[in-house]
């Protein structure tokens, strides 16, 4: 049974989380209507939002310290949050503004952050071999962080999916694969793109654990990332988990989603794990109607400051284009 | 009957799906493998309506495993079918340049000339739009440096339909790289020189051979794709202050028309080179230096050029559009290279 305090946390951070993606999506359509142009507005660009996916970022970045490297795709803000990344610096920098991570020259998809050991990628499984970097290096300095990479299905069918788990495996090294399979990568479907159900079992090939969750549960989730951290912490290995988890947006913002069904979503949007597990807590009488209430709220607070923030802060100057190239 | 004269107008996307259809119906042997081409249409629309066309036998979305995928397009050259392959972005190639360069372009010279890879790649290229720098680059240099594929870069819906029937004509690995902004897009900024007249039968427009766009007879202005259309902005307004600018489209890279870019730099001399790649190594340098073996006495002010400075394309908007050439930029360097006329 977990601690009532966890379950909270993971609560604050689904519900943290929810209120940042749903905030930032409508603030992206700013000056993006009525005719959508993706180069408008006060957030340009594409934006990948994760909504839906809380339960693997919660459910995995409670059992990590800001001292462990994660990295991440192009849908990284779930997993940043979780994981501690400063939300006003974060939302910053997506604005494109000098106070951001980058100093507005990353964006979104490239979110890096020395303070919570972060980095993330828009190149389809390109963050896997630097997380088997990360552990290298713990590993040569004799340190016990992990390293934490996540990845959507689609990527594991790239090489570097494989020669990643094998560089891990082979050289026994401190990783925690996280795959969300959200069943889509864009319009094409898991079923059309990869020959088995299941990528959990594709860490028989590597010799490694492989833990399927089937149900977007954050508890699952927990758990399950609590035993990988754990083993990874303490020299014996890495672990690949796979979530079955819903993204309940389109692939970016301005995706018609002219794929998915109707049916889909609607099934999508009664399953909505943030939701369930919510109910959950209040029938458990972990929490209050009230108490969830106040979590709402205050992550909205959270969310309006940091956009505040982002709005109020200036952009670089245009020369700074042509620093950062070299260290 | 009376003949059907109405100008039919096309965007650059739609007219390079009607050229791979056409010869879809000609050649069973054509056949299109990408991420996203098929239920969705290509991410920017270059396949559009194929799926239903021609089914999922033919119009293949993969995995997302370029190396794969682009690699089996080189397989399926070499047994005899035509394919075309679609890299999403050209930022993506790093993931598959091996099966690109290595095997791809390099089998019919290694074969002595016995060996045909017709394969052709579909690539989206360019930014201004703020996508990052993973999402933005053109990086058309980086592959013409690379013996062995014809880079084709068109600029107009009537060049991207002649173009592609080109391409998937030719016996070589052509490189096909459509500037997002030149699509014609409903999500993008509104373009209207990505919308023009197609005709609706197939036709071919040679690859290697460049076209003046705008003639003028006080510089040329030598670029390619989405920069055609902001040197022919710039040109209109270089034209209110008397100064001809002539517009040279490349419209491949490789082969590279040297004769047409010396022959306009004979007659204008003086020439602006205007590219969205980055500025070193690239074709900026590799047009200059055929204006200087071929035209050099006959310039009257040193070649200019305006390119991505060698930095990374950055996220924000000020640095993006700090980075690019603009119709504004154009228009200044032109300005600058005919004073003293
Ligand atoms: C190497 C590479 N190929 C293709 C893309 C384009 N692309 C971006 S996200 C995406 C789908 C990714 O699916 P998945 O890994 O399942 O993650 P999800 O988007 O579902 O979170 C694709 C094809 C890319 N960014 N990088």
């Amino acid at each position: 049974m977990l601690s009532e305090q966890v379950q909270l946390e993971m609560h604050h951070q689904m519900v943290r989380i929810r209120r940042f993606e749903e905030t930032l999506q409508q603030v992206y359509m700013e000056g993006k209507s009525p005719a959508f142009d993706i180069a408008a507005g006060p957030v340009p660009g594409e934006m990948h939002l994760a909504a839906g996916q809380e339960p693997v970022a919660a459910g995995v970045c409670l059992h990590l310290r800001v001292s462990d490297a994660v990295t991440a795709t192009h849908r990284p803000h779930h997993i940043a949050l979780a994981h501690g990344m400063d939300m006003q610096r974060m939302m910053a920098e997506i604005f494109g503004k000098d106070t951001g991570l980058g100093h507005g020259k990353g964006g979104h998809m490239h979110l890096f952050d020395p303070a919570t050991h972060f980095g993330c990628s828009g190149i389809v499984a390109e963050g896997m071999p630097t997380a088997v970097g990360h552990a290298l290096a713990f590993k040569k300095q004799g340190r016990d962080e992990v390293a934490v990479s996540f990845f959507g299905e689609g990527a594991a069918n790239q090489g570097a999916f494989h020669e990643s788990l094998n560089l891990a495996a082979l050289w026994n090294l401190g990783v925690v694969f996280v795959c969300e399979d959200n069943a889509w990568a864009i319009s094409v479907p898991k079923e059309k793109a990869t020959a088995i159900a299941n990528n959990s079992d594709r860490a028989a090939a590597y010799g490694i654990p492989g833990v399927l969750i089937p149900d977007n549960d954050p508890v699952a989730v927990y758990e399950a990332a609590g035993e990988a951290v754990a083993r990874a912490r303490a020299g014996r290995g890495p672990t690949l988990i796979e979530v079955k988890t819903d993204r309940l947006l389109g692939h970016f913002e301005g995706d018609a989603q002219i794929y998915r069904t109707k049916d889909e979503m609607e099934t999508l949007t009664q399953r909505d794990a943030l939701k369930l597990y919510e109910r959950r807590l209040i029938a458990a009488g972990t929490l209050t109607e009230d108490g969830a209430g106040q979590v709402w709220v205050a992550a909205q607070a959270e969310v309006d400051a940091a956009i505040e923030y982002a709005r109020q802060s200036p952009y670089p100057e245009p020369e700074a284009a042509l620093l950062h190239v070299f260290a | 009957m009376a003949v059907e004269t109405k100008r039919r107008l096309l965007t650059t996307s739609k007219a390079i799906a009607e050229g791979i259809a056409q010869e879809m119906e000609r050649d069973p042997a054509v056949f299109v493998m990408g991420e996203d081409i098929g239920a969705y249409g290509g991410i920017f629309g270059a396949t559009e309506g194929l799926l239903a066309k021609f089914g999922p036998e033919r119009i293949i979305d993969t995995p997302i495993s370029e190396t794969g995928f682009i690699g089996a397009a080189t397989g399926a050259a070499l047994s005899g079918m035509r394919p075309i392959a679609e890299l999403m972005f050209v930022d993506f190639f790093g993931v598959c340049m091996d099966q690109i360069y290595n095997h791809m372009a390099k089998i019919h010279y290694e074969s002595g000339g016995n060996v045909r890879v017709p394969v052709v790649v579909t690539t989206a290229i360019g930014g201004g739009y703020g996508d990052g720098a993973q999402h933005s680059q053109t990086l058309y240099g980086t592959f013409a440096h690379l013996p062995g594929m014809k880079i084709v870069v068109p600029s107009t819906p009537y060049d991207a339909k002649g173009l592609m029937i080109s391409a998937i004509r030719d016996d070589n690995p052509v490189i096909y790289m459509f500037d997002k902004g030149v699509m014609g897009l409903g999500w993008m900024t509104p373009n209207p020189r990505a919308t023009g007249e197609v005709p609706e039968e197939p036709y071919t427009v040679p690859i290697g051979k460049a076209d003046i766009k705008r003639p003028g007879r006080d510089l040329t202005v030598v670029t390619v794709s989405l920069m055609v259309h902001r040197a022919l902005d710039a040109a209109e307004e270089l034209a209110a202050e008397g100064i001809e600018a002539e517009v040279l489209d490349l419209r491949s890279i490789v082969p590279l028309d040297r004769e047409a870019i010396v022959e306009s730099v004979r007659r204008t001399r003086r020439l602006l080179v205007v590219d969205e790649d980055y500025r070193s190594f690239g074709m900026t340098g590799e047009v200059i230096a055929t204006v200087v073996e071929g035209a050099f006495d006959y310039l009257d002010a040193p070649p200019a050029r305006l390119a991505l400075p060698d930095v990374p394309i950055p996220y924000t908007r000020p640095l993006e559009q700090y980075v690019l050439p603009s119709r504004e930029r154009i228009v200044t360097a032109a300005r600058e290279l005919v004073a003293g006329r």
